[in-house]
């Protein structure tokens, strides 16, 4: 039924023109790679990782394994089982942040989270944690020295966005690990909007857990994604679920070892061979090759419209300071009437609205409206930010409604 | 012909423990098997790594620090 509705509703001819910038909700296409591994792991393998000692089990076995390895070698991670799998990087955070923090510590995170982080952290004060939200700057940007002041004798961690879904502004993690492992506290990263867009490596920026999604900039479906727990740590942070693990199983407490503590359950062993995949063609293509065509792109669509009036356009100009998401509004519209003119005339998808960060739109002023989000992938072309650079431009001169193209 | 070849396993808590080894060996070119544990050895995670008794200091080695080997047996 839900299928028939979709190929009534998008047409090929539809999906042809459509143009696609909501990566930073879910990215879209997937490398052919993706959709093959999935399909090979369904027909061939099937069975059960970890759970079974005959072949097809191992060989899924082998599958996770690999996918684990791929983002060990992306991170710079040194031993893949590090890595616990959870269905998103929410999940991650929620292990991260519930499974450390007790009443009476104190925590200390910015103004531009996700409320991935942030309601995690909101629940968690109500128990009785202490929370300091350090404030960002317009743009979105955090000063590292803003930290130091807020830190007190129970501060137990920082937890800190790589990048703002909201504003695309690249925060300074290396810099504010550096503060966090002085003082010795764990630092939390949530890396939702830059694994597989920028560089990570978790030594270089002294990284304790690093939360990923996997559908979004690896490649992987939804339902994937993963926290990596530096050496150790895996003895302070509880899991948020326990159950059968295939380990240990004379046993009816949880095992105390990577990645099985956090890995209760059968894992999404498709989803996982499709991430596996996704991460590979990152490693094959090269994440700076990424991330330079995805800068390209950025920089376009800022040159097009910076100088357009009635554009309001947030973040830094910069491109180089930005990963490939960018927030602007149109004056005299609302984002929900520009993302309903954009796709309806112009094909254009994206994302209107709060996007679920209210304190980074408090930080840039645009708290309830919201902004309107386009998102560029590793798949979309110069040409498809000059159709939509033309759009905003016709939007705003009023011409909008004569480009109705069906 | 040759002396029939003597073997150890190598025994991990968890399967992923035991293909983690399993590429290790591989990458180093250390010739190993991955086989379901020997019904007189009681493990529960069902597989484990086989490797003829000549090769098991450089396993040893090579493991240490990585990947923690419950124990080391004779077949
Ligand atoms: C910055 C940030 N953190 C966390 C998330 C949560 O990711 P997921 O929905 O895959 O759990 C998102 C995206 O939705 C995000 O943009």
């Amino acid at each position: 039924m839900i299928y028939e509705t979709a190929q009534k509703t998008i047409s090929d001819d539809a999906l042809m023109k459509t143009i696609y910038f909501d990566n930073a909700a879910t990215s879209w296409p997937k490398p052919e790679d993706t959709l093959v591994a999935m399909n090979l792991y369904s027909q061939s393998i099937g069975a059960s990782p970890g759970r079974s000692g005959h072949r097809l089990s191992i060989e899924a076995g082998r599958v996770v394994f690999e996918t684990r390895d791929a983002l060990a070698q992306l991170f710079g991670i040194h031993d893949p089982l590090r890595i616990v799998f959870t269905k998103n990087a929410t999940e991650a955070l929620n292990i991260a942040i519930s499974g450390l923090l007790k009443p009476g510590d104190h925590a200390i995170t910015s103004s531009m989270e996700h409320n991935s982080v942030m309601r995690p952290l909101r629940s968690l004060e109500d128990k009785g944690l202490e929370l300091s939200i350090i404030p960002c700057s317009g743009q979105g940007d955090l000063n590292p020295d803003d930290i130091v002041p807020h830190i007190q004798k129970n501060t137990r961690a920082v937890i800190l966005t790589h990048a703002s879904n909201v504003t695309g502004t690249i925060l300074p993690v290396a810099d504010v690990g550096k503060i966090a492992r002085e003082h010795g506290l764990i630092f939390c990263v949530d890396a939702a909007q830059t694994a597989g867009a920028i560089p990570i490596d978790v030594d270089e920026m002294l990284i304790d857990l690093l939360a990923f999604t996997g559908h979004k900039s690896l490649f992987g479906p939804q339902g994937t994604g993963g926290l990596y727990i530096r050496n150790g740590l895996e003895k302070v942070i509880a899991p948020v679920m326990t159950g059968g693990t295939g380990s240990k199983s004379e046993f009816e407490e949880q095992p105390d070892f990577m990645p099985d503590k956090y890995e209760s359950g059968t894992l999404n062993t498709i989803g996982l061979a499709g991430l596996g995949a996704g991460v590979r063609y990152i490693l094959s293509q090269g994440i700076d090759a990424i991330r330079a065509s995805e800068e390209v792109l950025t920089t376009a669509f800022l040159r097009g419209v910076q100088s357009m009036d009635g554009v309001i356009l947030y973040g830094h100009r910069n491109a180089s300071r930005r990963i490939a998401v960018v927030s602007f509004n149109i004056r005299d519209m609302s984002p929900s009437e520009v993302a309903l003119a954009l796709d309806e005339r112009y094909h254009i998808m994206s994302r209107p609205g709060l996007h679920c960060a209210p304190s980074a739109h408090k930080t840039i002023g645009t708290f309830p409206a919201g902004t309107n989000r386009f998102s560029f992938g590793y798949f979309n072309t110069v040409d498809q930010v000059q159709s939509a650079i033309e759009a905003i431009h016709q939007l705003i001169s009023g011409k909008g409604s004569y480009a109705r193209n069906h | 012909m040759t002396e029939p070849e003597e073997y150890y396993v190598a025994l991990f808590e968890s399967i992923s423990q035991v293909l983690r080894s399993e590429k290790i060996l591989k990458n180093a070119g250390i010739p190993h098997k991955l086989i379901p544990v020997p019904r007189h050895i009681s493990s529960d995670c069902g597989v484990c790594l086989r490797f003829t008794s000549n090769l098991k200091k450089q396993i040893e080695d090579i493991l240490a620090g990585k990947v923690d080997v419950i124990e080391m047996r004779q077949l």
